[in-house]
This record gives C-alpha cells, sequence and structure tokens, in this order.
C-alpha cells in the first residue's frame, strides 16, 4: 500500500486520471465539479499534459471527440446540466467507436436546478445520454478511493472497448475529503489503436473516425457488430458490491453515495432485529440483472433508495422480474437522505423494530 | 468515536480546521471523511463543514447530529445547539458570540478564541485556538500527537505558520 492522502474527490478523480496515464483535459467549470478543472488546470502542464477550458460544453465534448480519434487518452467533466449540453458529441463518440471517459458530479435538477447533490442523472447516464441506438459503460463510486481506483479503471474499459466510460459521481462525493492511496488499481492489457489516426506516414491505409454510415444495412451490421460488444461487456465487467445479504429479509438496493448511508441504516437495523441486507451496483451498466435476480429468489422484499424521485427502481423491478415487492424511499432536490430516515422506512416495510 | 460540525463565517478557518481534525484522525488510523457547505458561500457568509473521525466504516459523510460542536458565531449557535447529541458538548468563541448555550443536557465550552488571538498577535489563527480548547476538554487527540500535525501541515515553504499554529494551539489548550 502506498502512502494514503486526503483529497477531495473532484481533486482525487483528476489526480488518478493524469496517473491512468490521461494527456488531456477539456471542460468547462460547473458547480460542484469545479476542483477536478482546477486540479487538472494547475497539475496537467507540469506533468506532460494539457488542461484546456473550452468555450463551452459542446466545444469541450467535441475537442474530446477529435482527440479520442486520434488516439489520446482523454477526460470531460462537468455536472448534470453541462452534461445535457455534451449529449450530442457523446453520441457521435459512441457511433465513431471512441473511448474517452466522461465524469459527471451530478447536482439537482431539472434545468439549472441546484448545486447541491442528486442522483438525478440516473436515467439520463443509463438510458438515454444522447440519440440512437447506444449504450456506455456507468461506473457509480461510493468513497473517494472507490473514485480513484474506478477512474483508472474506467481508461483502460473505454480502450478495451472503445467507447465512452462515465463516471456518475455527485456533488458530495466530489466536494468530501477522504483517504485515498492510488496503488489500489489493478493491471489491464490495453490493445494497441490501430484505428487512430495518427497519420499513416505512406505506410499504411487512411484510418476513417466517422458516424455517419448513410447506407441502412450497412449501419444495422456496424450497430449489430457494436451490441454483440455490448453482450461480452454485460458478460464480463458487471461490478457490485453485497453487505449482509446472506440471509437478509430486505434488501437494501442503492448506489453511490446513498449505498454508504444506507449501510448505516441496515446496521442499525440488524441490532434492532431486522434482517436486511445491501445491494450496492458500482456499474449502472451493465447493470448486476444475474445477481439481483438470485437474490430476489433469497429475500422477501426490496426497498429502492435514491437521491432522486425513482429511477434506479425500475431497474431493480426488470432484474428482479417483479418476483418480490420492490418499495422505493427516495430525497430529492439537493437533500442528502440520513440514516434515521432509512431505518424508518426499513421499520415500517418489516413490521418489526419499533417497540 | 465522533462526529464533529464546524460552523462560522467564511474566512476563519472553519473549513481548514476540520481538515487538520481530519487529517489528524487519518493518521491515528481511524476511519474519516471530511464535507464542507458548499455554494453560495463568501468569505463573510456562514460557513460549515462536517468531521466524521471513526473506527467504523464511515456512511453519510453529512454530520446532522454532532457530538462535537465547534461554533464562531452566533447564527451558527442559533441553528446548531438544537441538533447535538444529548452528552455531547459545544465550544463556542465567546468573544464572537454574545450568548449562552440554553441546553442542559449538553456540556459548553467557552473560550474568547478571537479576542486571544488579537492579543498574541495571531490574526486568524482564532480557528486553531479552539481546536487546542477542543483537544484539552474531549482528548479526542493527544496534545502533542495534534501539535505535530499542524507543524507537518504547513507547507514547506512556509515552515513559519506550522509554528504559528502550535502557538495558537497552546494558548487554546492552557486557555
Amino acid at each position: 500500500m502506498g502512502r494514503k492522502l486526503l483529497m477531495k474527490g473532484n481533486e482525487a478523480l483528476a489526480e488518478a486520471a493524469i496517473r491512468a496515464g490521461c494527456k488531456l483535459f477539456f471542460g468547462y467549470p460547473i458547480t460542484p465539479q469545479t476542483e477536478l478543472s482546477e486540479y487538472m488546470a494547475k497539475n496537467m502542464p507540469k506533468r506532460g499534459g494539457l488542461s484546456l477550458q473550452a468555450e463551452s460544453e459542446i466545444a469541450a465534448i467535441n475537442m474530446v471527440l477529435g482527440a479520442s480519434a486520434a488516439g489520446a487518452r482523454v477526460i470531460t467533466s462537468s455536472s448534470s446540466p453541462g452534461i445535457s449540453l455534451k449529449s450530442e458529441g457523446i453520441s457521435y463518440i459512441v457511433g465513431s467507436d471512441l473511448p474517452c471517459v466522461i465524469v459527471n458530479v451530478q447536482r439537482a435538477g431539472p434545468g439549472l436546478g441546484g448545486i447541491q447533490p442528486s442522483q438525478a442523472d440516473y436515467f439520463q447516464a443509463t438510458k438515454a445520454l444522447g440519440h440512437g441506438d447506444m449504450h456506455f459503460i456507468v461506473l457509480a463510486p461510493a468513497s473517494v478511493q472507490e473514485i480513484a481506483t474506478l477512474t483508472g479503471e474506467a481508461f483502460d474499459l473505454a480502450d478495451i472497448y472503445r467507447m465512452p466510460v462515465m463516471i456518475l459521481a455527485d456533488g458530495a462525493l466530489g466536494q468530501m475529503m477522504e483517504p485515498v492511496d492510488f496503488e489500489e488499481k489493478k493491471h489491464r492489457e490495453i490493445p494497441e489503436k490501430t484505428w487512430a489516426c495518427t497519420g499513416t506516414k505512406d505506410g499504411r491505409p487512411h484510418n476513417i473516425v466517422n458516424s455517419l454510415i448513410i447506407e441502412p444495412n450497412e449501419l444495422e451490421s456496424v450497430l449489430e457488430e457494436r451490441y454483440k460488444r455490448y453482450a461480452e461487456i454485460e458478460e464480463k465487467e458487471v461490478m457490485y458490491e453485497e453487505f449482509m445479504t446472506d440471509d437478509a429479509e430486505i434488501i437494501v438496493t442503492a448506489f453511490g453515495i446513498t449505498a454508504r448511508i444506507a449501510r448505516t441504516a441496515v446496521t442499525a437495523a440488524r441490532e434492532k432485529g431486522i434482517k436486511a441486507g445491501l445491494f450496492r451496483p458500482i456499474t449502472l451498466w451493465p447493470f448486476p440483472t444475474k445477481r439481483l435476480r438470485e437474490l430476489a429468489d433469497k429475500a422477501d422484499r426490496f426497498l429502492c433508495v435514491e437521491m432522486n424521485k425513482g429511477q434506479m427502481v425500475y431497474d431493480i423491478k426488470l432484474a428482479t422480474e417483479c418476483r418480490k415487492p420492490v418499495d422505493f424511499y427516495g430525497r430529492t432536490g439537493g437533500i442528502v437522505p440520513e440514516p434515521a430516515e432509512i431505518l424508518n422506512e426499513l421499520e415500517k416495510l418489516t413490521g418489526k423494530g419499533k417497540e | 468515536m465522533a462526529g464533529i460540525l464546524l460552523a462560522g463565517f467564511g474566512g476563519q478557518g472553519i473549513l481548514f480546521a476540520g481538515k487538520q481534525l481530519t487529517k489528524a484522525g487519518m493518521d491515528a488510523g481511524k476511519q474519516v471523511s471530511w464535507l464542507p457547505s458548499y455554494g453560495p458561500e463568501m468569505r463573510g457568509g456562514t460557513c460549515n463543514c462536517s468531521v466524521n473521525i471513526d473506527d467504523k466504516p464511515i456512511g453519510s459523510p453529512l454530520v446532522t447530529a454532532p457530538d462535537i460542536l465547534i461554533v464562531m458565531n452566533l447564527p451558527s449557535l442559533d441553528k446548531f445547539e438544537k441538533k447535538v447529541v444529548p452528552g455531547g458538548c459545544v465550544f463556542i468563541d465567546s468573544s464572537l458570540v454574545p450568548k449562552t448555550c440554553e441546553r442542559t443536557d449538553i456540556r459548553a465550552y467557552y473560550i474568547p478564541a478571537t479576542k486571544l488571538a488579537d492579543e498574541a498577535e495571531l490574526n486568524g489563527l482564532a480557528n486553531v485556538i479552539m481546536l487546542g480548547k477542543v483537544i484539552r476538554e474531549t482528548g479526542i487527540f493527544d496534545y502533542e500527537f495534534f501539535r505535530n500535525e499542524l507543524l507537518t501541515s504547513a507547507p514547506k515553504s512556509k515552515p513559519q505558520l506550522g509554528e504559528l499554529n502550535a502557538k495558537a494551539l497552546k494558548i487554546g489548550y492552557d486557555g
């Protein structure tokens, strides 16, 4: 283990990206993500990279597209409204089979919304960030340490599968400081970027990066190939964490910052004799469907807790095929739920714990 | 072990003081988290931060029911006094807060930190004086250990800052 540093989530993400060999950052500042841009501006030039504040989010994401097409490891970051602006570019990046890392430090929406923490972009991140048949990998860290570890992983996954990887954080994770150790990342084999537009030097045919395919049959077959890759990712790259699910009668499902708050509630529930457990998806796409289906055979019911009005809850219902009741509890608008609120829901649903 | 809430005006070093407690907790091998209030805060506006120091993994980084409350202005005392857990304690900069704690189920400690800082020509280090008092009364950290944390936290280019912080810590600890 290396030396632990005390860092903000935003800073740890930037540092982990630089350590992962990312040389280019394009972004436009927005609360609560700005320390990430700031860290990049300060540190990229010192470490052989470039950090550029673009004139807009739309410009930034298209710079990412260009840099990625040239074979660079590249990252952009923003918060909810800024991510909406990037959506067209992200669809183009998916359509061009280009790797990159996109960070969303979520704040409350819709519109300009508020600047406090939120998880209300779950639908956007996992279902429809951009037009067309598309997916990209979505990673949801729950601590500053995990932000660092998953950032390194995100670059590898992007390069291996040639697609964007989103790190879906929130204002609390971005702003909070926790100890972080940058040595914890496992090594992966990365394929050579033979497709990148790096100049042929008259030695090979031109590489062309493009998302326009006019001929329907050709476009369909490109999509079929891409969906084979998606199937492989769903098979190999699912990540989740379980806490006391073995004998759990009620399983709380939560991701990101909400999951750690739920964990405190689950521990408190156990002390009151409620057999509660926690299931935390780390990859939101690919979603841990298979494991949830297994758990649906064991547990009596589920409680999905989110910082929104109920978004992941649909994926829990789909994954469990509605075999068991799935309830929802959420706070929104920038409110972070307290463990006591979740404990109260567990008591209500199980009819236990209250003397 | 402890949920700590520090609150005051922007510019008083509330976030810095919280960070020093967090770093000391980390170096003492504990689980720690630090979360600032963020948003339209500015110098002179209100500001607070949540610090968790625990043996177990930390759930919510927000401290909504502090074991230890450190306040450096009146609005913060009014806002957070009622949230302290019964049996917890509140530390009040009595040179800035013209009021005493109303609750009887928590321990209240008063120290005129800002006045003491001015008298010792340690302008802006009332925050560290508050920490000295906290360490004295709660025993959350060993004095010498925490003093060393302050000394080693100073940037290498400005080691005198560490010395000034250590001086302020002593004033709070003795006061």
